[in-house]
């Protein structure tokens, strides 16, 4: 059993509040991820989960017992650290044998765990070097192992791939789905970066400032985004925010651009309303029924797309678009909108009303 | 890897190549600087070249006049009257170097064995008042001994600990406790906590973690302060007179005092007795020279 | 504006280690230029060879048609904008942005029309009256671009100005940059090591590695024909696949059945590497027309698309790029097919574009 939930969480540092009261609920076995920018109490909520930080309120369950007054040693965790943390002065296989040598665990015992672990991780050549002697990809794996090597009741991971390049990162991002797929242990694991989530998450908890903005699967994090911040935190480009509000059977922006209102929303006329919408949602080479116009302001290729930055009214839309499409800036432009895929958000709460009748 | 704005601004090539003599026309400024450090060593190591030289000389030689610089007999008498007794036993001199390395060497031990576990928790945990309560530690180093040295004096006599080694331990060592948690803080710091968590991740008690994994990785950083600490008990004379009376108590530098005085002094002795005493402190301050600048600076040990 | 020309640079330190190889630049007047590469490839060593900051061993650098090698910084009328700011922290952002042209000795009245210029340009308005502190990361970087433009130099030299800042807001300071310079048809060099940035940015990019310079040229150039591994495994996300392949009958073909059409002039005789771009595969039912039989190891759902690990034929890391909407679970026995044009092809052993 892995089950770990906490309740109520808050922490501060002197004047900052760094957890406001962070609940959540991590499923056995499940691949859960805590998702939001640096500062918004990440590191910390995984810190208290794993008995490194006294909390001012709030209380960790594991396995459905309280396990708030335990020490980290009596709680059965392991943690994977974003610098590694490998002792320097101990060997790859002494930092990997650790917590099986703090239980007092056998040398054959030892010698056995650490064999399984170092080839499950294809680091059996390193196992007499010293951090030191380690490049950053190789550090990270021997930290994994360590972790690995006791089969603990959960694995706690914090940002553990922010420090590699990136193909290594690519790489590492597949091997941890593996790793966590064959084990079947539940992973609770912290990044600031949105594609890790999306692409390794069983469930995402999106964190701002201390407090929970949401907590879905992938899909429902990306596609009912439950505010405006979510929505503009998970998506490669970041999803484009226009003023308007509703009047009719129209969207009318605050530029004085119009839409047709889609069917599925119900916000009442004259209401201050943010259209969210994501660039696969957006075109400048189909035509539609809905479209705005606007006037090109930038291209990034990128390679396999090229993001079209187009100027509507005083906000800039990003389309995504082939990788062949060309413009001059300042060239007027029609950009044709998915409305069945857009969002609506209250411009005062940020709160998503894109729910009602989807 | 912050660029300052001096950086930033700058109007002349970085660091590695050797700055073009500008403000002095070329050699003009080297000459200056020759002179310059020249008068300051004579100035400064002449004393020690003439004690060097007092404590090999013959008696005759010592009080020659005129001073006698070179060309004078060497003679090693003045040590050995140092170690040895007019008796033939052990001199009074040599009972007052036991006695210093004594209590310098257990004062050390003290202030490192309480400050070191002071300064990891000054370090680690969040203290109330934590800012007020180091500068409190730290401002125990602002006063000279020379203040608090009559209330002692009066405290140790209603304790019964005027004139014992004891005493001077005690009082060592309490003066060496603020200096070693200041240094021994900036030690800790540089040391991750993040080494603790893993251990104790890994099922080691905090206490246990830090013994196994933080404490080796300390042991350049305790070297430094003990001799810092050591050199301080070492030369101490304030307390040392004023606490002490008996030759069998004295330290050395008490002792070596003693020598001058009354009608004649055996400027010899009290050469060579000088000469033995500074020895020690040279080889260790030679150690430690790295980390002699933060001695100076008392906090800002990081570079 | 000005062109910049870095010839034969060489650096190297004191202790031994070379910091530049070899780097040969040669920067258009006008143009957003990108030196790209990992920590340590020597980018930012070229870049403060340029601006002055650092003195280069050899080599020549020439700022429009002057030769500056020996000029100060403050000489080579360029402006710098670094990692960390560098603003003045007891000066309001009105007074930092002026700084740099009070001690120029330019006339007040100048001074005040070229900071109200820059501070239109990057917006800051309210922002004028505060100091360092009071503002964010995002804010402070806008006044550091403003206290550049102010100088209105011959050139920008940027030394990842965006590394700072939160996901989000260098997404929208990349597109402010790059319209910016578009508007003033400044010269920009640009050092980063982040591949998005370089792409959607430079007009032409130097992928930099180990102090020499692998190869220049537009992203999409770049992307397409990578002139060696090293590049190709750097620029795009994810990074292109390398498949070991054979001459076989016209055609190349990988161990596990992959044919891929070969690029004209290829030789027989040397051991080839394809590079192939995520997007040029398509993952298929098992047994569809022109496909090879792999296997999904792990599906990567990234909201726009999906990016499918597959075993094929003892390669275990294809990746291929898929709409989302195409679902094929973890394990499943599916078919692989080529949809993109020729292949980069490389030389095994000297890493370098054969075709």
């Amino acid at each position: 059993m892995g089950t770990v939930a906490v309740n109520g969480l808050c922490k501060s540092f002197g004047k900052v509040q760094a957890l406001d009261g962070v609940t959540l609920d991590v499923p056995d076995g499940s691949f859960f991820v805590v998702l939001g920018p640096s500062g918004a109490g990440k590191t910390t909520t995984l810190r208290a989960i794993a008995g490194l930080e006294k909390l001012d309120a709030g209380s960790v369950h594991l396995d459905g017992r309280d396990a708030t007054g335990d020490t980290p040693a009596a709680r059965d965790l392991a943690m994977v650290f974003q610098s590694y943390a490998l002792y320097p002065r101990h060997t790859a296989y002494e930092n990997i044998a650790s917590p099986l040598r703090a239980r007092r665990c056998s040398s054959s015992e030892i010698a056995a765990a650490v064999d399984q672990m170092s080839s499950l991780l294809h680091i059996e050549r390193l196992l007499q070097r010293r951090p030191a002697q380690l490049s950053g990809g190789e550090m990270q794996r021997v930290a994994l192992a360590r972790a690995l090597v006791r089969h603990p009741r959960a694995f706690l991971m914090d940002e553990p791939l922010t420090n590699l390049d990136l193909k290594l990162r690519v790489e590492m991002r597949t091997e941890l789905t593996r790793i966590h797929r064959s084990l079947g242990a539940t992973f609770v694991y912290v990044t600031n970066d949105q594609v890790e989530a999306l692409s390794m998450a069983d469930q995402v908890a999106v964190l701002k400032e201390g407090k929970v903005q949401q907590v879905g699967t992938p899909t429902e994090v990306y596609e009912r985004p439950a505010n405006q911040w979510v929505a503009g935190f998970v998506g490669s480009p970041p999803i484009s925010l226009l003023a308007c509000r509703a009047e009719g059977d129209r969207l009318v922006g605050a530029d004085g651009w119009t839409l047709p209102r889609p069917r599925w929303t119900t916000a009442e006329d004259g209401r201050a309303l943010l259209l969210g919408l994501r660039a696969e949602d957006l075109s400048v080479e189909r035509r539609g029924d809905a479209s705005l116009p606007g006037e090109l302001y930038g291209l990034e290729p990128l390679g396999d797309r090229t993001v079209v930055d187009v100027r509507v009214g005083t906000e800039i839309l990003k389309v995504k678009a082939r990788p062949t499409v060309t413009g001059t800036p300042g060239e007027r432009l029609l950009v044709t909108v998915d409305l069945d895929r857009a969002h609506l958000f209250d411009a005062g709460t940020g709160l998503s009303l894109s729910e009602a009748g989807r | 890897m912050a660029v300052s704005v001096d950086e930033a601004v700058s109007t002349g090539p970085a660091r590695d190549n050797p700055p073009p003599a500008r403000r002095f026309r070329g050699r003009g400024r080297s000459v200056l600087e020759v002179a310059l450090l020249a008068v300051l060593a004579v100035v400064m190591l002449f004393p020690v070249l003439w004690m060097i030289e007092t404590s090999i000389k013959e008696n005759r030689d010592v009080y020659a006049i005129p001073a006698k610089f070179l060309g004078f007999t060497v003679t090693m008498d003045h040590f050995k009257d140092v170690f040895v007794g007019s008796a033939g036993g052990r001199s009074s001199l040599s009972v007052a170097f036991l006695n210093s390395i004594v209590v310098a060497g257990v004062s050390t031990v003290l202030a490192t064995v309480l400050g070191v576990p002071a300064a990891w928790a000054y370090s680690r945990f969040a203290v109330k008042a934590k800012k007020d309560q180091l500068f409190f530690i730290l401002s125990t180093r602002f006063m000279p001994p020379v203040v608090v040295v009559v209330p002692i004096f009066l405290m140790y006599r209603q304790v019964g600990l005027i004139d014992t080694k004891l005493g001077l331990i005690l009082i060592y060592a309490a003066f060496n406790l603020p200096f070693t948690i200041w240094m021994m803080k900036g030690f800790v710091d540089e040391v991750p906590a993040e080494y603790e968590d893993a251990a104790m991740l890994d099922g080691y008690t905090r206490l246990q973690a830090f013994w196994r994994f933080t404490l080796p990785l300390l042991v350049p950083g305790i070297a430094a302060t003990a001799v810092f600490a050591l050199i301080f008990s070492w030369n101490e004379f304030v307390f040392a007179i004023f606490l002490t009376s008996s030759d069998g108590v004295r330290t050395a530098p008490p002792a070596i005092a003693g020598l001058i005085g009354g009608t004649t002094v055996d400027w010899g002795l009290v050469a060579a007795a000088s000469v033995v005493f500074a020895l020690p402190v040279l080889v260790f301050a030679y150690l430690v020279r790295k980390h002699l600048v933060a001695g100076v600076t008392l906090g800002a040990v990081r570079r | 504006m000005a062109g910049i020309e870095v010839t034969a640079l060489h650096k190297r330190y004191p202790d031994g280690t070379v910091a530049v190889e070899h780097v040969d630049l040669s920067i258009g007047d006008g143009e957003l230029f990108v030196m790209l590469g990992p920590s340590g490839c020597g980018k930012t060593t070229t870049l403060r060879a340029v601006a002055g900051l650092e003195r280069q061993t050899t080599g020549d650098i020439r700022i429009g048609d002057t030769l500056v090698n020996d000029l100060p910084p403050a000489e080579r009328d360029i402006a710098m904008v670094f990692q960390f700011y560098a603003l003045y922290p007891h000066l309001r952002t009105r007074d930092n942005l002026a700084f740099p042209l009070r001690a120029e000795g330019l006339p007040k009245p100048e001074v005040r029309e070229r900071v109200d210029e820059a501070a239109r340009l990057m917006r800051l308005g309210p922002l004028l009256n505060r100091r360092p502190r009071q503002l964010s990361g995002g804010e402070q970087q806008r006044v550091a671009l403003a206290r550049a433009l102010v100088r209105r130099p011959r050139a920008f030299l940027m030394d990842e100005p965006l590394t700072n800042l939160d996901a989000e807001l260098r997404a929208d300071m990349r597109t402010e940059i790059k319209h910016l310079q578009g508007e003033l048809g400044a010269t920009m060099v640009y050092v980063t090591h982040d591949q998005v940035e370089a792409m959607s940015l430079g007009h032409r990019i130097a992928i930099l590695n180990k102090g020499r310079v692998e190869q220049i040229g537009t992203p999409l150039e770049v992307y397409d024909r990578p002139a060696s591994l090293f590049c190709a495994a750097f620029i795009g996300s994810p990074p292109m696949n390398l498949i070991e392949v054979e001459l076989v009958d016209g055609k190349l073909r990988s161990q596990g059945g992959l044919v891929l059409p070969p690029p004209p002039g290829l030789r027989r005789d040397r051991r080839l590497v394809a590079g192939v771009r995520p997007e040029a595969l398509e993952v298929t039912e098992p047994g569809a027309d022109r496909s090879v039989p792999a296997r999904v190891v792990s599906a990567e759902w990234l909201g726009d698309e999906i990016i499918y690990v597959v075993d094929h034929g003892g390669q275990r890391d294809l990746r291929v790029r898929m709409p989302p909407t195409v679902r094929f679970a973890a394990d499943a026995s599916v078919g692989l097919r080529h949809i993109g044009g020729t292949p980069a092809v490389y030389d095994v052993s000297t890493e370098d574009l054969v075709a």
